[in-house]
């Protein structure tokens, strides 16, 4: 069972407290959009093994989204960081590719 | 006022700490950034006090002010004075996005008293009590259910949604029954 | 015989008999015994069946990896199947019966399965219940049935009290033995956050057992004094019955604290269950005994040699007055020992090693007890207890050289870590050669949050197999646990005597060469009965891995999980397979470490307090008038009001009638509200609704829907607009929080800078529906405000205090009657509610539940989110087009209903439909069309999804979709009905009632 840091209110929640939000960083398609492009924010969701970045809501604390990033098979966290973030923060990204140097980057 | 009633009519439970419902307990929620200029105004002319920190709650007397997430405040004051304090909130903040709703009534609120108060919370909820500050607010979960509770005097207040109070009664009342002290 | 010895037995209190019965017979054990040691003193050897054969079975062990002796305890609502006895700690008054065996535990029919063993090898229930399939349900089925599970399920209702308690510290120590008490006491000086926890009784272990000797002293001199050291220490809290369980991701375990097992009903919780957080874990779970594969291993009496110890030192128990020891490493001599001290007689000891040296040989010899190198027990004769070996050369196969009588048998077969808890979260394991053991490889070990190890192994458990190298290891792993978690301290160890002991000798079949006939009666797993044999010849039909091995035989399967038989077990796979050891593996460790009740991991969940039940604040009047509830999410609602001799269906009609004729109430309190208001909220609201909300004028209503972004219905309701800024919408009754959190989604994760607000005010409110063609006279007479057709005409809204209630009515319906639905605070909701009743009553006044509502609602043709939706369903198909705007350019699920199958003249769209014959369509039925699909099924052109009696019709009327809706009307189509049949229905206008809406709108 995770233990993921709210950044808002510094709780370390565990994951009873909170309610996942499944991959981040997804663009929304509206109308306008193609075929394709609809398909894939609707649908084609990542499942790597390894690093991944996911959203979170801290549901039972201050009820705010947050973003995470994680190792989904050794379940390391990374860091988390507000989701008012349209790319993961660099400094985090830096760990990361410290950590992993295989990891091909969040895209 | 005499029709208003809290969710339980004050039940009580004597365990091995004192488990009590309050209220009807006055409360309102404030939506509002910590940089809003009149913030600080609103909040000492609702209940007197200051802009609490992040997980904080100021308390003064029968008043008191929490954070309760980075845009929201909750400020509690007796049950009659809520209007009152609305007119004021919404005379520092005017002209000012923010929302102020009162929700003394969609809550229940309990006290839960005596040395040992923590051991019945800690069975119900995630939550370390030697790293709880003695003026934070914590929002988590009691058992199945959303909940808030600060330590304030020799017990804690704790605050949940209105329609499951009996619940809440119902587990606070087996976590505290006497011969079930944890330590 | 098994007996009590007149001197001895360091934790036993001669001084307090207690009373115990086991199968109704009355017997007396002592303060201080395990119910094992209890049941030995008295002689029971003969303690269960195996679950195949049926075989007698005995004590095999002393601690949880016993796999034979497990009874039913207690009874009635204090009953609990399947508890090993020698977990069980006695007390005065205790109940135990033995179970699987008919009709009795001396004689059992079921042991005829013994006789036809070699009709019932492994893999017996892949091959046997295979064909005829029809055999399945008369034949396989109820054996199957009858014969699985040991112990019987109970029937009463637990009488105890469970709980949780979530607990947190730095260093998490599991186990209480030396090795924990060592690792405890330096992380303890660290100042680190220290929790300690044993399963059993006793703090120390085995230590004590086996005659150690600790900074100069008997070990019980150190463990105390130690434990008073750990007791004394702030930041160190001890728990004795407290089993490490499991351990789980970030330093999360479980454990299950037993209170009051022993003093039944005096009101403390049962058992508790931990909730650990850990930033580090030491186990320090000690190792387990392996049994040696001989022939007739099985018999009672035989029994492990380290176990044997225990009872004689511990409990002052013999297992046997003259009694064999089989081995192949130098500990079991401590045994021989331990008996030969006690006074009891060891006939020999049979070593199978070719040469014995060492200490501890040297000490039995010295006492005149015969050693027999390089030799094995061919096998043990005896039925229901051993009475005696023949003894034969470990490297042949089997010649008897003689026989020896005893009545027990004390084997060592060497001891395997207890690397269970170490294995749970992905810790890995290597493959120990001196000791023929597997234990913690330190290079993988499981990691935590931060992506460092997060398990320290210590002791037993991380393969350091003498005393004076557990401490040693111990508090090295103290430290590095203290450091890991931030705290620095000294690794300082206490001292152990060291005690030389030659090197064991993996013996993994006795005798090496043994044939078929032996193999056969070589049991590894004692309680699902599973021999070398079958692990042989599960082997020899192809099956090499050990996962699927054991599924095949069901080794390692039972309540013991495997503790005693599986490294024996995947040995002998080994090589038949031709491998070495470390290339089969293991099985997979899961957790629990041992059972734990059930009642444990519900916890306080029960009764009363099972789940969360939302209730109104009119709820009490409810139960007072006797209304029958339904769920709605979790909310309790009124579904009708029956009156005495009324059932169901007469109460809901009867409240339809009246609400159509005269006046119902209705709870609505359940309806969501959620305010949203800022800057931005109109934008905000257009984009979450399919219709436009920013331009809806203050004072009035719209009805509106949200959708999925793929374009499905997903929640509707009406919105209010409050004031310039802030509008108010509702939600259907189970849709307040998931909404609300769709809306704070889309506020934090998509639209951030939109400056909005909103606030779930669902609870703060009681909603009373005031409804009928007296609603208006109601209202009137409570008077306070105009509610007048002119002044607060359909869809709009007011404030104001009616009767003396700060109110806010909506005129909105749901019934298609005139109608309003009037907001108090919750506090005042029972009493503004008894109000409109006491006030009401000249007009009618009646409560009306959820039932009536739903048959309103379809009688005026409105959708019911969740009826006429289930997540593909979008407006269009319900012929709500008119809520969609065409003018927007976006809204959520604007693109999801562009795609071209949403756009399918083929879709089923909704449609209304009256019988034939005035029947009520079946819930659920379908309209079948010609031909059949490619899976062979019947084609379907459409189905129900609201059907009712009408008691305002006094008719069936439903709705449903249909291929080609509204365009189908008046063709008669068929419905299925649930017994095959079909019910004809004619296509028409779902609006069945009032369809110009002129009852509404006076």
């Amino acid at each position: 069972m995770l233990i993921l840091e709210c950044p808002y209110c510094g709780v370390k929640a565990e994951e009873t407290e909170l309610t996942p939000g499944y991959e981040a960083h997804l663009k929304r398609f509206g109308p306008g959009a193609s075929d394709t492009e609809f398909e894939d924010y609707m649908f084609a969701r990542k499942n790597p093994k390894g690093v991944h970045f996911e959203r979170w809501r801290h549901v039972y604390g201050c009820g705010k989204w947050f973003l995470a990033a994680r190792d989904t098979a050794t379940l390391e966290v990374f860091g988390t960081y507000a989701a008012q973030s349209s790319t993961p923060p660099a400094d985090l990204q830096d760990k990361i590719k410290a950590k992993r140097p295989d990891w091909n980057g969040y895209k | 006022m005499s029709n208003v009633v809290s969710a339980l009519g004050q039940v009580a439970f004597d365990g091995f700490a004192k488990v009590r419902e309050i209220g009807p307990v006055g409360m309102i929620s404030l939506r509002a950034k910590s940089d809003l200029p009149g913030l600080a105004a609103a909040i000492l002319a609702a209940v007197g006090l200051g802009v609490p920190g992040q997980r904080q709650i100021e308390i003064a007397g029968d008043k008191a002010a929490g954070w309760m997430s980075p845009d929201e405040y909750l400020l509690l004051l007796p049950y009659a004075e809520t209007n009152a304090a609305l007119a004021a909130i919404a005379e520092a903040l005017a002209g000012q996005h923010h929302l102020a709703v009162t929700l003394s009534d969609a809550r229940a609120v309990f006290r839960v008293e005596g040395a040992k108060a923590d051991q019945v919370l800690a069975k119900l909820s995630p939550v370390d009590f030697a790293t709880l500050g003695p003026k934070e607010l914590r929002r988590t979960r009691a058992a199945q259910v959303a909940a808030a509770f600060w330590k304030d005097g020799d017990g804690y207040t704790v605050v949940c949604f209105r329609s499951v109070a009996g619940y809440m009664m119902g587990l606070l009342s087996h976590s505290a029954t006497k011969g079930s002290e944890v330590y | 015989m098994s007996t009590r010895l007149s001197k001895g037995g360091r934790l036993i209190d001669r001084s307090a008999p207690q009373e115990f019965s086991f199968n109704g017979k009355r017997l007396r054990g002592l303060s201080g015994d395990t119910l094992a040691a209890a049941l030995l003193a008295n002689d029971q050897m003969l303690l269960g069946r195996s679950f195949k054969y049926h075989r007698p079975r005995g004590l095999v062990a002393a601690g949880p990896e016993e796999p034979n002796a497990i009874v039913g305890l207690g009874r009635d609502g204090r009953f609990e199947p399947n508890q090993r006895v020698t977990t069980t700690e006695l007390f005065d008054g205790l109940e135990a019966a033995s179970q699987n065996h008919w009709p009795s535990l001396e004689f059992d029919v079921g042991v005829i399965n013994n006789t036809l063993a070699r009709f019932l090898p492994g893999g017996f229930y892949y091959k046997t219940f295979m064909w005829p399939r029809a055999a399945w349900k008369h034949v396989f089925e109820p054996i199957i049935r009858r014969s699985a599970g040991l112990g019987k399920a109970p029937t009463a209702r637990d009488a105890d009290r469970y709980e949780y308690t979530y607990s947190f510290c730095d260093v998490l120590v599991i186990g209480g033995g030396i090795a924990g008490l060592q690792a405890a006491l330096v992380a303890g000086a660290s100042g680190a956050r220290v929790m300690l926890l044993e399963q059993s009784a006793h703090w120390g272990g085995r230590a004590p057992v086996d005659g150690e000797v600790i900074e100069g002293q008997p070990a019980d001199v150190w463990i105390n004094s130690t434990v008073q050291a750990l007791a004394a220490m702030d930041n160190v809290t001890m728990r004795l019955r407290t089993m490490g369980a499991g351990v789980y991701d970030h330093g999360y375990v479980l454990a299950e604290e037993k209170i009051s097992d022993t003093t039944p009903g005096d009101g403390r919780p049962k058992h508790r269950l931990w909730r650990i957080r850990a930033s580090q874990i030491i186990t320090a779970t000690g190792a387990i005994e392996r049994p040696l594969s001989f022939a007739g291993n099985d018999i009672p009496g035989v029994m492990l040699a380290g176990s044997v110890r225990d009872y004689v030192v511990n409990y002052a128990v013999s297992p046997g007055d003259r009694t064999v020891v089989v081995t192949n490493n130098d500990d079991a001599y401590r045994t021989a020992i331990a008996l030969k001290q006690a006074g009891l007689a060891v006939p020999c000891i049979v070593d199978a090693r070719a040469s014995v040296t060492g200490d501890l040989p040297a000490k039995a010899r010295a006492m005149g007890i015969r050693i027999e190198a390089g030799r094995a027990i061919a096998k043990v004769k005896g039925g229901k207890r051993v009475s005696g070996v023949s003894l034969c050369v470990q490297a042949g196969e089997g010649a008897v050289l003689e026989e020896i009588s005893c009545d027990a048998v004390a084997m060592s077969g060497g001891w395997s870590p207890v690397v269970h808890l170490w294995s749970h979260c992905g810790g890995k394991l290597i493959w120990d050669k001196t000791h023929a053991h597997f234990r913690p490889d330190a290079a993988r070990p499981p990691t935590g949050a931060d992506g460092l190890a997060m398990v320290v192994p210590v002791g037993n458990a991380n393969g350091a197999m003498t005393a004076a190298d557990v401490l040693v290891d111990a508090a090295k792993g103290g430290q590095a646990a203290a450091m890991a978690a931030g705290f620095t301290v000294e690794a300082v160890a206490a001292v152990a005597d060291a005690v030389s002991e030659a090197d064991m000798e993996a013996v993994w079949i006795m005798p090496q060469g043994a044939g078929p006939a032996l193999k056969a009666k070589m049991w590894l797993d004692y309680q699902n009965d599973v021999k070398v044999s079958d692990v042989q010849l599960a082997a020899r039909e192809g099956y090499s891995s050990v996962e699927h091995t054991k599924r095949y035989t069901t080794l390692g399967m039972a309540t013991d999980q495997g503790k005693l038989s599986n490294i024996n077990g995947l040995a002998v796979l080994a090589d038949a397979l031709h491998e070495e050891i470390p290339q089969v593996g293991t099985t997979t460790f899961r957790p629990p470490y041992a059972p734990v009740t059930l009642g444990a991991l519900a916890g306080e969940s029960r009764g009363d307090i099972f789940q969360p039940l939302r209730k109104t604040p009119m709820h009490a009047w409810h139960e007072k008038n006797h209304a029958y509830f339904e769920p709605v999410g979790l909310w309790r609602r009124p579904y009708t009001f029956p009156r005495p001799g009324e059932n169901h269906e007469q109460s809901v009609h009867r409240e339809v009638l009246n609400t159509r004729s005269n006046l119902g109430l209705l709870d609505a309190s359940t309806l969501g509200k959620i305010i949203v208001k800022g800057p931005d909220a109109g934008k905000f609201l257009d984009m979450l609704y399919t219709g436009v909300m920013s331009t809806l004028p203050v004072g009035k209503c719209r009805y509106g829907l949200m959708c999925t972004e793929q374009g499905f219905l997903s929640d509707d309701g009406v919105v209010a607009r409050i004031d310039a800024d802030t509008w108010l919408c509702h939600t259907t009754s189970g849709g307040a929080d998931r909404i609300h959190a769709w809306m704070e989604d889309w506020l934090q994760c998509e639209w951030w800078d939109w400056q909005v607000y909103t606030a779930n005010v669902t609870e703060q409110l009681a909603q009373i529906a005031v409804v009928g063609p007296n609603a208006r006279k109601l209202l009137e007479k409570m008077g306070g405000m105009d509610v007048s057709k002119e002044t607060l005409p359909f869809m709009q809204w007011a404030d104001g205090t009616l009767g003396g209630f700060p109110v806010r009515i909506y005129r909105i319906s749901f019934s298609g009657e005139l109608s309003y639905e009037v907001a108090v605070p919750a506090s005042m909701g029972l009493a503004f509610w008894e109000a409109l009743h006491t006030a009401g009553a000249e007009f009618g006044a009646m409560g009306y539940g959820t039932e009536a509502l739903h048959i309103m609602r379809a009688e005026k043709g409105f959708i019911m989110i969740g009826d006429e939706t289930d997540g593909t369903i979008i407006p269009q198909d319900l012929n709500l087009g008119w809520a969609i705007s065409k003018k927007k350019a976006d809204f959520l699920g604007k693109r999801g209903q562009e795609r071209n199958f949403l756009a399918s003249p083929d879709r089923w769209k909704l449609a209304g439909f009256e019988t034939l014959d005035g029947s009520v369509i079946q819930d659920g039925a379908y309209i079948p069309s010609a031909g059949k699909n490619a899976n062979g099924q019947g084609n379907t052109q459409g189905r129900v999804t609201s059907t009712y009696h009408s008691p305002t019709l006094k008719r069936g009327i439903a709705m449903g979709l249909i291929k080609g809706g509204m365009d189908r009307l008046g063709d008669v189509v068929e419905f299925t009905t649930i017994t095959g049949g079909v019910v004809k229905a004619k296509v028409v206008d779902p609006v069945f009632y009032d369809k110009d809406g002129e009852k509404q709108n006076v």
